[in-house]
């Protein structure tokens, strides 16, 4: 998990190398400013003082300092660098795959969740790495240097750390190991809290009508004491890692001075030793305690670091191994095909479809909500792939061809359908980038788009907000509709795309696609009769098995179901 | 949901949002002085032990030296002393964190408890107005960033500035000198946090900004990713991502390396006071104006000097975004709850439901279902008007239909029903009283509505359909279940009416979530129910299935239905076609198919609802 996300760094892994490799030195220079301190007080300061040789201390001192702080500048913003390349690089794959997913994949992830793991999630992984690459190194190294800076001042001095590091670092240890269950308990029951206090907006209306306001404030006053107890029971043992440490420090101190000040008085140390030995012991054992900060946020961002894996563990339902690059043309062939959203045979959709349609045919879909009507035209551009049987286009099968070539030759209007922010014509170029202006208005004047269009101020070059807010629902399925046209595909397909569009401008929308574009291969879904009546061909679903195909004057003949639509909905017609 | 970064929030009101966050903490009144106290004890006691060094090395160790047996009892005595302070800053130390993490998490507690208690008394219309993602943030966020205020921040802060205060009085009383120097390096540091704070609050702002660039693309995207596939658009829409990354990345950088810079910079300013401190103490003692004792202790001091500073400056962003937080937070507490000046009640009298007004006398009202709208006009913002001097009735037991576009405003009218929101013009009244006079919770509590989002809870199966009426028995859960048609599946299901549901029920289908919230409203058995699209989801077929359980529902009450199928409003008593807010035609289905207007077209297909 750990190693996929390091992957991520790419070419700023310099830069996640090169700041410990700074820290180190930043640390090194640290240790040995004591040190000199030291050769100040027992060797300049002794025999009536020499100040040339304080002086040249204390300039080296100085230029350790001064040192130490670019050194340390340096790796911080190598810090700062690596991780946000880091956290770049992270956003970049995740996004990636997202593009990568098939519908399949989308449907098992909310927007909302995708969205928070390649913000929220990312985030915390940043900061997470920047801590551990500039602490994970200090402390050990300062642990290592102090201490040898240490024994050389005194090493019998120096086993008073040897009893007091142990004992620090294994109360450390116990503490996190014990309190590691009590955090991941209560991140658990609060997760769960959070999940009910969601579950309540959620489900506002349905808590409002059956007046249960106070049951839930019940409820989660139960919740809210329950992370209480969690919460207090695990910080309370965290609660024990800074007396501990004052503890072990102010006890080595105590030790040091009186076992150091006897040393003095034998003769066995001097005084300026003494001082910068009690440096050395703040040193150690601050860094022991960032070691152990630096563990608990660790564990703190394991549950980011696991939701971005689970994104980039997330396999890309639909391999794109084909390898044909051109639809020679638009014929669509269905051969026994069955599908299931959950793969599972035992619960299909659709079942044992087969139909043919020839290259430049109009093609109708009626049949009631749930007969897989969508489901059926989305198995053409593979945006699922079918358990059993066989879909061809232009005469091979889908999975032969490269999923961008099948797709830039299948235009599909979808029912629930996006546009985005930016002009009019922005949203009308993303079916062709390179399309003329005459291109794109000759595929609005089709779509019945360019009166509307010509009638606002900017005309195209309207801003839409987020969704197309400002645009009627008919509107926007004729944008949606000029969009696809644009792609120049050699199937098109419209899933109930002109619902919101009044009968005589859907009848001119047909009327004017017939006229322009022969060759393309045309789908419609239709809940109208009258949308699909002059299609060659009219496909009549149910429950996801196909019950007729004809023409409108077959099909009355011989089809149930589809006298019966439309009988409804001729039922009372004015007979003129 | 937008995520927020960590970035320095300002509060509005500072003074007036601690005052409030403190007084969360007035349950816990007993314990506070002996926290303030024990903060006090621990900082000063790592001040006074430091200062100890000095009389140690100048009384004892330096004279001691080349001694044959020098008398350490003085010696002992100081150690001890020593020891003693040290014992005592380390057990108020204990004391203290402990004693905070009760207060911090009890305070947080109740916070918590009151903002979700006061949430479930707001109106719909504030629901309307806040995002999901704008609410939880105040649950996840906001709350977090208190819990580190109480429990890091505020005492860490105390206990700097003590200790700071502490070192800075020391240094004056062990040297005058090394003082001077201290100061002047205080002077340096401070106007170094100065610097990089402005600089890095600026590079802060704008990494902010491209946050919300990339977080709002993203977001666009992710929603329309389907049609970026259709289109095959995905390299594209790779590539603009990138230049919006690399920018982020860039202004993250600057923003992280100001950020991280502060710490080594503050650091090793210090290390140089130290170095500075050390040779001019040195200069000092042999011109005999200090000595080894006062240079060991001020070096200690220099070292416990800077780290304070930092760590307050860092500790007062981090109060000050908690604040902000607060603010949000007490903004959800202070929005005024639902009004409700209802004075009739609904009671049970000799087994029936009836609504009880009082008045002069007390009058009994049977509860019937009677639903009538006088020339009800409202809108959900004033500029805007949804519905338009409606009028209509419905009689106990009737079924009245809605139909009409989206917007048209048909939910608008069940709405306005059950009070979620209050009309501005015209009556309403339920079995002859005005709805405003009736107690919401009870007006609500006799009428049962199931919505076109069924929204299931975390629980199991039972506990769902028992939603209805807490009280119901498991024989009764299993009826209103066999009424809904939702027993066969129920029974299907791995541990039948025991099965947990996850969250919003994603296990099960949508029709199936349909009929578990039918169900819901079965066994809550009011004399009226409102069904806004509740078949919608339910296939044709599943529908006619249901339709007998259903009739069973509606017999004897009074129903309000809205449809999108036409065949489910066919056998309604009374149809009203809605259109702009407005009531355009009504009548039961041969009476409108006779009149040929509106609902002629839809019904015959010519024209279509959205």
């Amino acid at each position: 998990m750990v190693k996929k996300i390091l992957s991520c760094l790419d070419k700023y892994t310099i830069y996640a190398i090169l700041c410990p490799l700074f820290v180190v030195i930043e640390t090194v220079l640290e240790v040995f400013i004591p040190f000199y301190m030291s050769k100040i007080i027992d060797v300049g300061m002794a025999n009536g003082g020499d100040i040339a040789y304080i002086s040249r201390m204390g300039g080296l001192m100085v230029a350790f300092a001064v040192l130490s702080l670019v050194c340390g500048a340096v790796a911080a913003h190598f810090a700062a660098r690596a991780s946000a390349g880091l956290a770049k690089g992270i956003r970049k794959k995740i996004f990636d795959r997202i593009q990568d997913f098939s519908f399949a994949n989308i449907d098992r992830f909310s927007t909302a969740s995708l969205v928070t793991r390649i913000t929220t999630d990312v985030t915390t992984t940043q900061q997470a790495f920047m801590m551990t690459i500039r602490s994970v190194v200090r402390s050990p190294v300062m642990l290592i240097v102090a201490t040898v800076m240490a024994v050389r001042i005194n090493w019998q001095l120096s086993t008073i750390f040897f009893v007091a590091l142990p004992f620090l670092g294994a109360i450390l240890v116990i503490i996190a190991i014990r309190a590691f269950p009590r955090f991941k308990y209560m991140m658990k029951i609060y997760d769960k809290m959070n999940g009910s206090v969601q579950e309540n907006l959620a489900g506002i209306r349905v808590v409002k009508s059956f007046v249960r306001g106070d049951y839930e404030s019940k409820r989660f006053a139960f919740s809210a004491d329950e992370v209480k107890h969690a919460q207090i029971r695990a910080e309370k043992l965290l609660a024990w890692n800074m007396p501990v440490m004052q503890i072990t420090m102010y006890g080595t101190i105590t030790a040091i001075v009186w076992f150091g000040g006897r040393f003095i008085i034998g003769g066995m140390m001097t005084a300026g030793e003494l001082m910068g030995f009690i440096s050395y012991v703040s040193q150690i054992l601050m860094s022991l305690m960032m070691l152990s900060m630096v563990f608990v946020l660790l564990i703190m961002s394991r549950a980011s670091v696991a939701r971005i894996a689970e994104i980039l563990d997330e396999v890309p339902d639909i391999a794109d191994d084909g390898t044909e690059t051109t639809v020679s043309d638009g014929s669509v062939a269905f051969e026994n095909v069955s599908f299931s959203y959950f793969k599972d045979e035992n619960n299909v959709v659709l079942e044992n479809v087969s139909f043919s349609i020839a290259a430049g045919e109009t093609v109708g879909i009626v049949g009631g909500t749930g007969s897989s009507k969508t489901t059926l035209v989305q198995l053409i551009p593979r945006l699922y792939d079918v358990l059993g049987g066989t879909i061809r286009v232009g005469g091979k099968d889908v999975r032969q061809y490269k999923v961008a070539a099948l797709r830039q030759a299948v235009a599909m209007v979808l029912q629930k359908n996006v546009l985005f922010s930016g002009t009019i014509l922005d949203n009308l170029r993303w079916g062709n980038q390179n399309a003329t202006e005459e291109e794109v208005v000759n595929a609005c004047k089709i779509a019945q788009a360019h009166a509307f269009i010509s009638s606002f101020p900017d005309g195209y070059q309207t801003l839409l907000g987020q969704g197309g807010v400002n645009l009627s629902g008919g509107q926007k399925q004729r944008l949606c509709i000029a969009r696809a046209l644009l792609k120049t595909p050699k199937i098109m397909i419209l899933d109930d795309s002109t619902s919101a569009v009044d009968t005589a401008t859907d009848s001119k929308i047909r009327a004017a696609l017939r006229g322009n574009h022969k060759d393309i291969t045309t789908i419609i879904i239709a809940q109208r009769i009258s949308s699909v009546c002059e299609a060659d061909k009219i496909i009549v679903l149910d429950d996801g098995k196909i019950n007729g195909i004809g023409t409108h004057e077959t099909l009355m003949r011989e089809n149930a179901i589809y006298r019966e639509v439309y009988e409804s909905q001729q039922e009372g017609k004015v007979t003129a | 949901m937008r995520p927020t970064t960590k970035s320095v929030r300002k509060p509005q009101n500072a003074k007036k949002t601690l005052k409030r966050i403190l007084s969360y903490l007035d349950a816990y009144k007993g314990r506070l002085p002996v926290v303030a106290i024990s903060i006090i004890i621990s900082s000063t006691a790592g001040v006074a032990g430091t200062y100890l060094l000095k009389p140690l090395l100048n009384n004892y160790i330096v004279p001691f030296i080349g001694q044959q047996s020098p008398d350490y009892s003085g010696f002992i005595r100081l150690i001890l002393v020593l020891v003693l302070i040290y014992a005592s800053g380390a057990l108020c130390s204990v004391l203290y964190s402990r004693m905070m993490v009760d207060i911090s998490k009890g305070a947080l507690a109740k916070i918590r408890k009151d903002l979700f208690s006061h949430m479930q008394k707001l109106p719909i219309r504030f629901f309307d107005t806040h995002t999901h993602g704008e609410l939880m943030s105040c649950y996840s966020n906001d709350i977090d960033a208190l819990r580190e205020m109480l429990s890091q921040a505020i005492p860490q802060f105390f206990s700097c500035l003590l200790s700071f205060t502490g070192v800075f009085v020391m240094m004056i009383v062990l040297s005058p000198y090394l003082t001077i120097l201290a100061v002047l390096m205080l002077c340096l540091m401070l106007l170094v946090v100065k610097k990089i704070g402005a600089k890095s609050a600026g590079f802060f702002r704008a990494q902010q900004k491209s946050i919300g660039a990339l977080n709002g693309y993203v977001e666009e995207m992710v929603e329309g990713q389907k049609v970026v596939q259709v289109f095959g658009h995905e390299d594209k829409v790779k590539k603009d991502f990138v230049a919006l990354n690399e920018e982020l990345c860039t202004s993250a950088t600057n923003a992280h390396t100001f950020a991280n810079i502060l710490m080594p910079i503050m650091g090793n300013l210090s290390y140089l006071h130290y170095a500075l401190t050390a040779v001019l103490g040195a200069i000092l003692a042999l011109q005999g104006l200090s000595d080894v004792g006062t240079i060991a202790s001020f070096l200690q001091y220099t070292r416990s000097f800077a780290q304070p500073l930092t760590q307050m400056s860092q500790l007062f962003n981090s109060i000050l975004s908690a604040m902000a937080g607060a603010e949000r937070i007490f903004a959800v507490i202070d929005e005024p709850i639902e009004a409700d000046n209802g004075d009739v009640v609904l009671e049970k009298k000799d087994g029936e439901w009836v609504w009880c007004v009082p008045g002069k006398e007390t009058t009994y009202v049977p509860v019937r279902g009677d639903v009538r709208f006088h020339d009800v006009t409202f809108g959900y913002v004033p500029e805007k008007m949804v519905l338009h001097h409606v009028s209509l009735y419905a009689k106990p037991g009737q079924k009245i239909a809605f139909v009409g576009s989206t917007g048209a405003g048909k939910t608008t009218i069940t709405n306005l029903i059950n009070r979620f929101y209050d009309i501005e013009e015209g009556t309403i009244t339920y079995d002859g009283i005005p709805i405003q006079r009736i107690c919401k919770e009870d007006l609500r509590r006799s009428m049962s509505m199931v919505l076109q989002d069924t929204h299931l809870f975390t629980g199991t199966v039972a506990d769902n359909i028992r939603y209805g009426r807490l009280d119901a028995t498991d024989e009764e859960v299993i009826a209103a279940a066999k009424i809904a048609n939702a027993h066969t599946f129920i029974m299907h299901l791995e541990k039948g009416y025991d099965t947990e549901l996850s969250a919003d029920g994603g296990n099960l289908s949508q029709g199936q979530r349909q009929l578990l919230s039918i169900a819901r409203a079965a066994v809550a058995d009011p004399p009226v129910l409102i069904l806004d699209e509740a078949t919608s989801s339910i296939d044709t077929r599943t529908e006619k299935l249901i339709e007998k359980g259903m009739d069973k529902l509606m017999e004897g009450r009074t129903v309000f239905v809205i449809a999108h199928r036409l065949s489910t409003v066919r056998n309604a008593d009374a149809i009203m076609v809605l259109e702009n807010g407005n009531i355009i035609e009504r009548g039961d289905h041969d009476d409108l198919i006779k009149s040929r207007g509106k609902y002629y077209q839809l019904y015959t297909g010519m024209f279509e609802l959205e």
